[in-house]
């Protein structure tokens, strides 16, 4: 096995020119989509709801909203912005022949897909604070947790772009794994609305501690249950970081 | 000075396809050296070992006395390498790409700078410094390719099959600045099946067929010890080809014939003299000089391009 440099970090910061360079057309999206959701479901479907717990509906979204966004953005940059590059563009086979390694390559994918997701969090955050949601001062912990689960999400889409036959194959990754995590890991709903079986199953989502976490810090209901939640999330960026390492070299060194 | 490229019993393996078959071959500083050979010869998988991006399968390989399976990183620092694939990063400007490149590289910005613009203007594309690659042509990408390997001041670049999909005037242009380059004393390693290529740009050459090594020398050399000066085409009408063989044959000349493609029929190193008046049977009769594909041809009957 082959393990990353630093040098990881030039990748990362060619991905940094090019977002900056063009910024708006990469940005937005991102900015507009949680806003039209926190305005359409939280005001909104809100409105129906009521309360969930202590919370309005929006309050009771928004740090949901935040981590699964940070999921998004980071797996869209690894599977089809890894893809693009990888197969296309051949831009790691150009990277490669000077002396930057393979593993180099793709942990700065990962780095600069968490980045991503830390700003998509930061964005939601702000937004949020002008739709009046009221956050404890442990808020500020919310964007690592969107870092972690950019690192996480980056690391298992890396491991499937490291398998994927063609960019068609994301679609299958998207409605099958992507989609199912979003609607299933306690951002819309708290999971003990859900049968017994499928709340277990939820449970084991990866998205589902990082909503934990996010909910907890965004009002300040921090409990040592949530190192279980870090722990999972840990645990499963090391696996699938580890294991893309192992399956990019296997398809792109021959 | 010893090689800058050193391999020995060098083996290249694709499950179950052996694409460079226990190869030996030494590459001098200063060289423009040559791998020739027709598609599947084993060429880009020599250069990818040589470029430490393709793993060794067996043998040894140094480059710039360094082994490529220990010391990749050291190695790939003092390379530069024009791929056969164009993979120039379309998110940036020309100007971008070469400062990012140099990144790679850990070369400070303000040198990177001082350095894009040396070799921007060294391959006429100082006035592109801002354009987004695809408002390049063809031939520009070509030249940035290149101007992009040299941004690390590299000992050896390689080159595979640099001018292929070029027109001749842009072919013409790059093997001028490859020139250029060896006089300023880089080594130039490229691989080509245009044997016009070889002559013109290699001091010397390999001649590749299979992932074995055929020939090796000079070109004009090689060209003499395998076929001689000239080479006799007696092109003949259809039909006419058995006809003419048995005249031949008649005359006690069967064994003249060098090779044969079609209706044309090739003569190693004679004059039309030699043949007498058979030569008034042909359709046409072209006497020119011998070139490395009658080399190749002589070599493996087989034509280097088709």
């Amino acid at each position: 096995m082959n393990y990353p440099s630093w040098r990881a970090y030039r990748v990362w910061q060619r991905d940094r020119d090019v977002f900056f360079r063009m910024w708006k057309a990469e940005f937005i999206p991102y900015f507009v989509e949680p806003l039209v959701i926190l305005t359409a479901l939280g005001f909104g479907l809100g409105g129906f709801i009521g309360l969930v717990g202590q919370q309005n509906y929006l309050q009771f979204l928004t740090p949901g909203i935040v981590v699964a966004y940070a999921m998004f953005t980071a797996t869209f940059e690894c599977t089809y912005g890894s893809y693009i590059r990888m197969e296309m563009q051949r831009t790691f086979d150009a990277i490669v022949s000077t002396p930057l390694s393979i593993e180099d390559v793709i942990t700065g994918e990962i780095l600069w897909g968490a980045t991503r997701s830390l700003m998509t969090s930061v964005a939601i955050i702000l937004v949020a604070l002008a739709f009046k949601v009221v956050p404890a001062p442990s808020v500020v912990l919310v964007p690592l947790v969107a870092v972690l689960t950019g690192l996480m999400f980056g690391s298992i889409s890396m491991f499937f772009t490291s398998l994927a036959p063609a960019i068609s194959s994301f679609n299958y990754f998207f409605t099958l794994f992507i989609t199912p995590i979003y609607f299933f890991s306690g951002v819309f709903f708290p999971l003990s609305n859900l049968p017994p079986v499928f709340q277990t199953i939820s449970s084991f989502l990866p998205l589902a501690p990082a909503v934990n976490l996010s909910r907890a810090f965004f009002y300040g209901e921090v409990h040592p249950g949530l190192l279980w939640d870090v722990a999972f999330l840990l645990l499963l960026t090391i696996a699938f970081f580890l294991a893309s390492l192992v399956t990019m070299r296997r398809r792109l060194i021959k | 000075m010893p090689p800058v490229v050193e391999a020995r019993n060098l083996v290249k393996k694709y499950q179950n396809l052996t694409a460079v078959d226990s190869i030996n071959f030494q590459i001098e500083a200063g060289e423009s050296f040559g791998f020739l050979g027709p598609n599947g010869a084993g060429k880009t998988s020599t250069i990818k070992m040589m470029g430490c991006v393709s793993p060794v399968s067996g043998g040894s390989l140094f480059v710039l006395g360094q082994d490529v399976t220990r010391e990749p990183r050291a190695i790939k620092e003092k390379l530069g390498v024009v791929p056969q694939r164009e993979n120039l990063d379309p998110d940036l400007t020309v100007g971008q790409n070469l400062i990012v490149y140099a990144r790679y590289f850990n070369i400070p910005r303000p040198v990177a700078q001082a350095r894009s613009k040396e070799v921007l203007e060294l391959f006429n594309l100082q006035d592109r410094i801002k354009s987004p690659i695809a408002t390049l042509s063809d031939g520009m990408k070509h030249r940035l390719l290149i101007a992009r390997a040299l941004i690390n001041q590299p000992s050896i670049l390689f080159l595979d099959e640099p001018t292929t999909g070029l027109d001749p005037q842009a072919r013409l242009l790059v093997w001028q600045k490859l020139s250029y380059l060896q006089s300023q004393g880089i080594t130039i390693v490229l691989s080509t099946h245009n044997m016009e290529e070889a002559s013109q740009l290699c001091n010397r050459l390999i001649i590749m067929h299979l992932g074995k090594i055929l020939a090796e020398g000079a070109p004009a050399e090689m060209v003499k010890k395998y076929v001689g000066k000239e080479v006799l085409e007696l092109r003949l009408s259809t039909g006419e080809k058995p006809g003419f063989l048995e005249k031949l044959k008649q005359s006690g000349m069967d064994g003249a014939v060098s090779a044969e493609v079609g209706d044309t029929l090739y003569f190693f190193d004679r004059n039309p003299a030699t043949l007498g008046n058979l030569t008034s049977l042909a359709r046409q009769v072209v006497q020119r000089q011998a070139t490395l594909e009658d080399v190749f041809f002589k070599l493996t009957g087989k034509a280097l391009e088709e």
